[in-house]
């Protein structure tokens, strides 16, 4: 097996193999903490450090975990890892641990974090596996970070709570969005960025499952 | 008893976890292309949600929270902060229990389950369960009907969304669009939709 460059593992998840547009990985917290731009680099920087972290102790050990109860031991390292994020959260900016809920916790079950351990940290020396998890916490906070802007910028006209473009209601001519601030908007947002993504790299494009017979009379379809 | 209905019913249609706190959606979304294989995953979790909720509660009562160690001689001792470690054991464990249960007694359930069984643990549903019964200071009684409200409401959701990306299938997509992309908008149209439950007090 050939070793990908370091450059190669920080570098890809960004745009060619993005966990969240590509992968399907680690949406839940993508949705829940993108209304504004604070909690989503908050959620971001914890992912990236959890998922870094993991991949780097699990790769370190990864010669001496008997196959049958690698799931256990990779559930503890990183239930530990976010247990320390949610002490230092609680510690340090009890706000935002508030409005983040339950959404640090479920560090624990998103799948990037697991899904990298499993993929990458269980065959790869540890540094690289390190890099690795820093790539796929950049290519999931890059996503974060566009979705927490488009929506807090066009849905509340501010930017980290700082007011950017001036609203109708204080005097200003910009009438803000209030669907970019529901829940459902950060779902739409996601499949147009995915649509634009693919555009652009058009290897990622899905097969259909069914193609269209072609129209034979004009008098189809009337 | 009108309490424990209302909660049942708040749990599954206004705090929907699939389509109003976006829980696990890695699942909802790669395990959604037919109804009965979404039909068998969302029964699973129905059943492990409704044993894992109750038995962190009964955890989170005795031994973790503040001062929950009084009857072993230890009042000032504080474990919640081990919370998260715990429940991921507890549901771990339990899902190979349910495994082992299920194989050696109802074999055709454990084999139309298959694989999806211990998906289920990394499956964020169920972890949130535990984590919102934590915060909202569910008792014993209550959490058993929020695991089992929410296990339904999020099997409810991904059953309707197998539904419509069944027929989906079919349809002229964009070429971007096709795949996860239109299945995004599908789920905002959907959720959309169960938004307007927000408003029901119960």
């Amino acid at each position: 097996m050939s070793h990908p460059t370091m450059k190669e593992v920080l570098f890809n998840p960004v745009f060619a193999n993005n966990p969240i547009a590509l992968q399907i990985l680690g949406i839940c917290s993508a949705l829940a903490v993108t209304s504004n731009l604070n909690t989503a680099l908050v959620m971001s920087i914890a992912l990236t450090l959890v998922t870094a972290f993991s991949n780097l102790f699990i790769s370190m050990i990864r010669l001496h975990i008997p196959s049958s109860i690698r799931m256990i031991v990779q559930m503890v390292i990183i239930a530990s890892l976010v247990i320390l994020v949610d002490q230092v959260l609680r510690a340090y900016a009890f706000n935002i641990a508030k409005q983040l809920s339950v959404f640090v916790g479920l560090i624990i079950t998103n799948c990037i974090v697991m899904g990298r351990a499993e993929g990458f940290a269980m065959q790869n020396p540890p540094l690289l596996s390190f890099l690795d998890g820093i790539g796929n916490g950049l290519g999931y906070s890059a996503m974060l970070l566009l979705l927490g802007v488009i929506r807090e910028l066009f849905g509340a006209g501010k930017l980290f709570g700082i007011d950017i473009i001036p609203l109708v209601k204080d005097g200003g001519w910009y009438q803000p969005n209030g669907l970019l601030l529901l829940p459902p908007s950060a779902f739409f947002l996601i499949g147009l960025i995915i649509w634009a993504l693919r555009q652009w790299r058009r290897n990622q494009i899905e097969p259909a499952a069914f193609t269209l017979a072609h129209q034979v009379s004009d008098k189809e379809g009337i | 008893m009108e309490h424990l209905i209302s909660l049942f019913v708040r749990a599954i249609f206004i705090e929907n976890m699939a389509l109003s706190f976006f829980l696990g959606m890695c699942s909802f979304i790669a395990i959604s292309k037919k109804v009965e294989t979404a039909i068998s995953l969302g029964i699973a979790v129905v059943v492990v949600q409704t044993i894992t909720v109750p038995a962190n509660n009964l955890m989170y009562t005795y031994l973790l929270r503040d001062g929950a160690l009084a009857w072993a001689g230890l009042p000032d001792l504080d474990l919640s902060y081990l919370g998260l470690l715990s429940y991921i054991g507890v549901i771990a464990a339990i899902v190979q229990i349910l495994e082992m249960l299920l194989d050696k007694y109802m074999p055709s359930l454990y084999h139309a389950l298959g694989i999806f069984l211990p998906l289920i643990t990394v499956n964020c549903v169920i972890m949130a369960g535990s984590l919102f019964m934590v915060e909202r200071d569910y008792n014993l009684s209550e959490s058993v009907v929020y695991g089992l409200g929410s296990g339904i409401s999020w099997a409810l959701a991904i059953a309707l969304l197998a539904g419509i990306r069944e027929k989906l299938k079919y349809s002229d997509i964009p070429e971007g669009l096709r795949g996860l992309g239109i299945t995004f908008i599908t789920i905002g149209l959907m959720s959309l939709g169960f938004m307007s439950y927000s408003g029901v007090q119960l």
